[in-house]
């Protein structure tokens, strides 16, 4: 048990773990929706430290994959314009769009910055009103109410040269998507603690009764994350499905109720394309009417967009739970973070950037 | 993006009707809204997504999850602090 040092606490990993073996009977497969639970359990071997008649199949829950292929193309055509300041979160800066990324925009001379929050680009475009400030707002609902707040401040403030490109996406939608997916063999899920956190538990409850299948709210830590599978486990061997909270420090069960309302306000939900997967209907948020004015996508026309996938890149079936990212004959070898192919070998979310950290020698030995 | 890190909020101030903090992360301070965590005070341990606060933590796995992050390398990614050379 090479991993259990990096636990925390090794005691109460051994327990965990031997909870769970004592209790599995049978085969089980789980899926974790979050791709920051899916590199906790990579980096930490939990999948391997498991039983092997539990199956953790990894989820569609990393912003920076499943934002559109369009939205991409249309962010890099809004960031090689020599108006625009183009701000964003560190990891969309290489993700591959369809014959560029941000990271040769820059190089070629554009304006691109890496913020940490929405609220630095509001201060990037107060300090330069002669530039149009645009922020590349992607994101579960965590993310959301950050880009919701900043959108609404600029306006209650008059900051006309800022400008959201938002394209979020939502968790109980895709868990749907999931379940219809006539493949599907997930049978129970670790649903994202600080999605709950945000948005609370209330929007699992109807999946839950109608699929029959367990979901536990679920931390980040390596602790957390057994926790989540112990339950999740726990239920299906006795037969039951449930709505369980294995994250309460940080999760009440009505959330986050200030936050709600504001993303109520800002956005309204939308049918949303997510890259590699397709069209899943109600699962995404842009901006509502009222703040159409701060709207990137309406501010700057982008015409004749034509999207190119690689043809190499498996990423739908990665995000799909339907191959782990060493099965694509990619990985590894034309497909590097530092020359991605697809976007879940860029993002500190993804699955095949997951494997390439940390199972990349395994996996060629 | 989705992970979140426990902070100290050190000092608060109103910038236009917001309220904002200094957040102490281990060390790393960032400039913090604390618009979503009306309840919180100076003292308070929050978990800070993208420059907001999010929920109140206790101190004890604030402090147990920030020595964790520190640990994994995770602390900085978050933070934006190791972040791709532009
Ligand atoms: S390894 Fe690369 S090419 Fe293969 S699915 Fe992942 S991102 Fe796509």
């Amino acid at each position: 048990m090479k991993y259990l040092d990096e636990f925390g606490d090794a005691e109460l990993a051994k327990r965990l773990l031997d909870d769970i073996a004592e209790s599995t009977t049978q085969n089980w497969a789980l899926m974790e929706v979050c791709g920051g639970q899916t590199h906790t359990i990579i980096r930490n071997g939990i999948d391997q430290l498991l039983p092997d008649q539990i199956e953790l199949i990894h989820g569609p829950g990393c912003p920076v994959c499943v934002t559109p292929l369009e939205t991409i193309d249309r962010a890099l055509a809004i960031a090689a314009r020599p108006d625009v300041i183009f701000c964003s979160f560190g990891d969309m800066i290489r993700v591959p769009g369809s014959s560029d990324d941000l990271f040769r925009i820059k190089s070629r001379g554009g304006d691109i910055r890496i913020v940490y929050s929405p609220l630095d680009a509001v201060k990037i475009a107060q300090e330069n009103p002669d530039k149009q400030v645009v922020f590349f707002g992607v994101g579960f609902e965590t993310t959301a109410p950050a880009n919701a707040m900043t959108v609404k401040l600029a306006k209650q403030q008059g900051i006309d040269n800022f400008s959201l490109l938002v394209s979020h996406v939502l968790v109980p939608p895709a868990i749907r998507a999931i379940m219809d997916s006539p493949g599907s063999r997930v049978q129970g899920f670790l649903a994202a603690g600080h999605v709950c956190t945000v948005m609370g538990l209330s929007e699992y409850e109807p999946l839950v009764e109608q699929y029959q299948v367990p979901i536990v709210a679920t931390g980040f830590e390596p602790l957390d994350v057994l926790e989540g599978i112990r339950r999740v486990v726990l239920q299906l061997e006795q037969g039951r499905a449930e709505l369980d909270n294995a994250y309460p420090r940080a999760v009440q069960p009505q959330g986050n109720p200030v936050a709600q309302a504001v993303v109520g306000e800002v956005f309204e939900t939308c049918d949303r394309q997510w890259r590699g997967i397709g069209m899943i209907p109600q699962s995404g948020w842009r901006l509502n009417a009222d703040y159409a004015d701060y709207d990137a996508e309406k501010r700057f026309e982008v015409l004749g967009i034509t999207t190119v996938e690689s043809p190499l890149c498996r990423s739908g079936e990665v995000l799909q739970g339907l191959i782990k990212p060493n099965e694509c004959s990619a990985f590894g070898k034309e497909c590097t973070p530092r020359s991605p192919l697809g976007a879940p070998m860029v993002s500190s979310e993804g699955a095949c950037a997951a494997y390439y950290q940390f199972r990349r020698l395994e996996v060629s030995a | 993006m989705c992970l979140g890190v426990p902070g100290k909020i050190e000092k608060t101030w109103d910038a236009e009707g917001t309220r904002m903090a200094t957040v102490d992360f281990g060390g790393v301070r960032k400039e913090v809204c604390l618009a979503y965590v009306p309840d919180v005070q100076v003292g308070d341990y929050t978990i800070v997504h993208v420059g907001f606060a999010l929920t109140k933590l206790d101190e004890a796995s604030a402090l147990e999850t920030l020595e964790l992050f520190k640990s994994v390398g995770l602390l900085d990614e978050e933070l934006g602090i190791k972040v791709d050379p532009l």
